[in-house]
């Protein structure tokens, strides 16, 4: 079983080192498309091992845990794997038609594939040392494509976002130092048992708060997001959109991974924590939207405010919360990584995405402004979008807490959202031409449109499958949140059967 | 001996937040080194620091016939230590090259990725 495990992330690795070595010829864009559809494949198969058997664990080198290093996948690691190779292809392929030579001769491809690895390697392991080697692989593949080409613009994001994601990895590193102080162990199934030992739960729940603040600069929650809108922006299309897609939202998994199965000790105290910082940043992250004339920019500060819902799932850490937030986790990469590949075939056939500078984009490509709005509604939550379901599991979850101002904040939130997205289609579809220069289509060749479209409709088909036959995914997210509520068989297959029972969780917990 | 570490860390991380706060990059920079140097003295700490012989374990034997070291925290130390010095040697290069090409090294000076738009 354990290749199954480590399949997601050596094909991603071996396919970096064969794109390394053709970085300079054309092969080099096809072995990271292959690279990443087999990544897309072997994700499935895991997927499908998940689903028929619960959670997987394999112990690399035959070490048992806590000792050896342990890859685990339960049914949300599983799906995040999944939906990084989709990601991963349908922005490998956009990167045929948007990324220079100039720039495949740097090596994109590989880092595009560590990057790829790193995510993936983040969602499968099981021992929180290895998340932090995990994270540093991840961080500096986005490093290297985040200043690829070394404009004067891309520098200057990139000084924000390097500095500000360091200071988040030392904090990181601290708390790992502190929590192995406080229990002698770093794997996280171990973990769940050593901290119920731990008699200073004080002490517990500072490094609990330590961890909030780390993976919260990764995760860009208010009032730690100020990287985000800074730098995203700058890189190439591609790249931006694979961020926005995905680094972040290894942030979110970190965050309810460790806040549903290590430190939920003092609930009460953490996850009201949550709730304020989940409130607080879907409120700042749409209004900084509403104020930006940027189509990317806008865009960035959107991502900053739909973390806020995936918080907020975790913040109020019932059965329901949970199920919205991993559906939220899932239907919002597919989306958001759909909207920066439009905002980038908008910028190649209008010439910018600044929006006073644009326009007419309606009427010379009528397919991209309908492929424009799936994604943009199902963001803002039209019915019957798949954005619809997340918003609406969640603000039923927190009505049924009576919890009415956190599900006003969200609905208005979705309210506000709408308004930006007017104000790009308004400004870059609807207007004409501030300057009477109506954008051209024939600036694309037949080859280059292929490849924009391409990944573009098959995201936003994908949308409309999770919109329009929402019951599997709820069906699967309500699986995935009773896997995250009750982790016993996390622990179980993790540890072994003999260790837990040695230990008395089976009489500690029943699990569903 | 943890004590001694305890206040050294302490110490680390006032200096490195105190260098962090300049809006200069690169004492900005300097002040993270010292503050990641810091962390991974907690790492060492939180292991116990004791003086027993190394984890060696004697041919046909199971088990170190007494007590030895713990020697996890340093392993993780070895890492964090080796992937702590790439990246800030990347982050010294990036800001280099930063300022050759903005002329600056003052962080509220380097606004050509967020342009002042009008109104604000």
């Amino acid at each position: 079983m354990s290749w199954l495990l480590a399949a997601p992330i050596v094909i991603p690795f071996t396919t970096a080192v064969l794109a390394f070595l053709f970085r300079n010829g054309p092969e080099g864009r096809w072995i990271s498309i292959i690279g990443s559809a087999g990544l897309l494949i072997a994700s499935a198969l895991l997927m499908q091992a998940v689903l028929a058997d619960g959670v997987i664990a394999g112990q690399m080198g035959n070490w048992p845990a806590p000792f050896g290093i342990t890859l685990v996948a339960d049914l949300l690691s599983a799906v995040m794997v999944v939906i990084t190779g989709v990601t991963g292809l349908a922005v490998a392929i956009y990167a045929l038609a948007d990324i220079e030579s100039r720039l495949e001769k740097l090596g994109y491809h590989a880092l595009f594939q560590v990057l790829l690895a790193g995510v993936c390697g983040a969602f499968l392991t099981g021992d929180l040392f290895n998340l932090y080697v995990w994270f540093e692989v991840m961080l500096i593949a986005s490093f290297g494509l985040l200043i690829l080409g070394g404009r004067r613009q891309q520098l200057d994001g990139g000084i924000k976002y390097v500095t500000i994601n360091l200071v988040s990895t030392i904090l990181f590193l601290a708390g790992i130092g502190l929590l192995y102080g406080m229990t002698g162990t770093l794997n996280l199934a171990d973990l769940h048992l050593a901290v119920q030992e731990v008699e200073n739960k004080g002490l517990l729940t500072v490094v609990a708060v330590m961890f909030m603040v780390a993976f919260g600069v990764k995760a860009a929650v208010f009032p730690l997001f100020f990287w985000l809108p800074a730098s995203y922006h700058t890189p190439s299309v591609a790249v931006s959109a694979i961020f926005a897609g995905l680094l972040t939202k290894v942030g979110v998994y970190a965050l309810i991974r460790m806040f549903t199965l290590v430190f939920t000790e003092d609930v009460e105290y953490t996850h009201t924590i949550l709730l304020w910082i989940a409130g607080f940043t879907m409120v700042t992250g749409v209004l900084g939207a509403a104020a930006m004339n940027d189509f990317r920019r806008i865009l960035s500060f959107h991502i900053v405010s739909q973390i806020g819902y995936m918080i907020l799932g975790l913040a109020l850490f019932t059965p329901l919360a949970l199920v919205g937030s991993v559906f939220y986790l899932v239907h919002h990469i597919v989306v958001k990584a759909n909207l920066f590949l439009v905002a980038g075939v908008a910028r190649r056939i209008a010439g910018s995405t600044e929006l006073s500078a644009i326009g007419g984009l309606y009427k010379t490509a009528p397919v991209l402004g309908l492929l424009f709005l799936i994604p943009a509604f199902s963001l803002a939550g039209f019915p019957p979008l798949s954005g619809f379901w997340a918003k609406y599991i969640l603000v039923k979850a927190s009505l049924d807490l009576e919890m009415w101002l956190i599900a006003g904040v969200a609905l208005v939130v979705g309210l506000l959202t709408i308004y930006s997205m007017t104000k790009i289609w308004g400004s870059a579809f609807w207007k004409p031409h501030p300057a009477g220069l109506e954008p051209k289509l024939s600036s694309l060749s037949n080859r280059d449109r292929a490849a924009l479209i391409l990944p573009i409709a098959s995201l936003a088909i994908l949308t409309c499958v999770i919109g329009l036959f929402p019951e599997p995914f709820v069906q699967f997210a309500e699986r995935a949140a009773d896997q995250l509520l009750s982790p016993t068989d996390y622990v179980q297959t993790v540890l072994g059967l003999e260790a837990t029972q040695a230990t008395g969780l089976a009489q500690l917990e029943t699990g569903p | 001996m943890e004590l001694l570490i305890s206040i050294m860390v302490g110490v680390m991380i006032a200096t490195g937040t105190y260098l962090m706060l300049a809006r200069n990059v690169l004492r900005f920079i300097f002040g993270l080194v010292l503050i990641s140097n810091a962390a991974n003295l907690i790492i060492f700490v939180s292991g116990r620091l004791v003086a027993e012989s190394p984890p060696l374990i004697p041919e046909g034997a199971d088990v170190p016939p007494e007590l030895v070291a713990n020697a996890l925290p340093q392993a993780l130390v070895l890492t964090a230590i080796v992937i702590g010095f790439g990246l800030f040697a990347f982050a010294l290069t990036l800001v280099y090259r930063g300022y050759q090409s903005m002329g600056t090294l003052m962080s509220d000076e380097m606004r050509l990725a967020e342009p002042k738009e009008d109104g604000q």
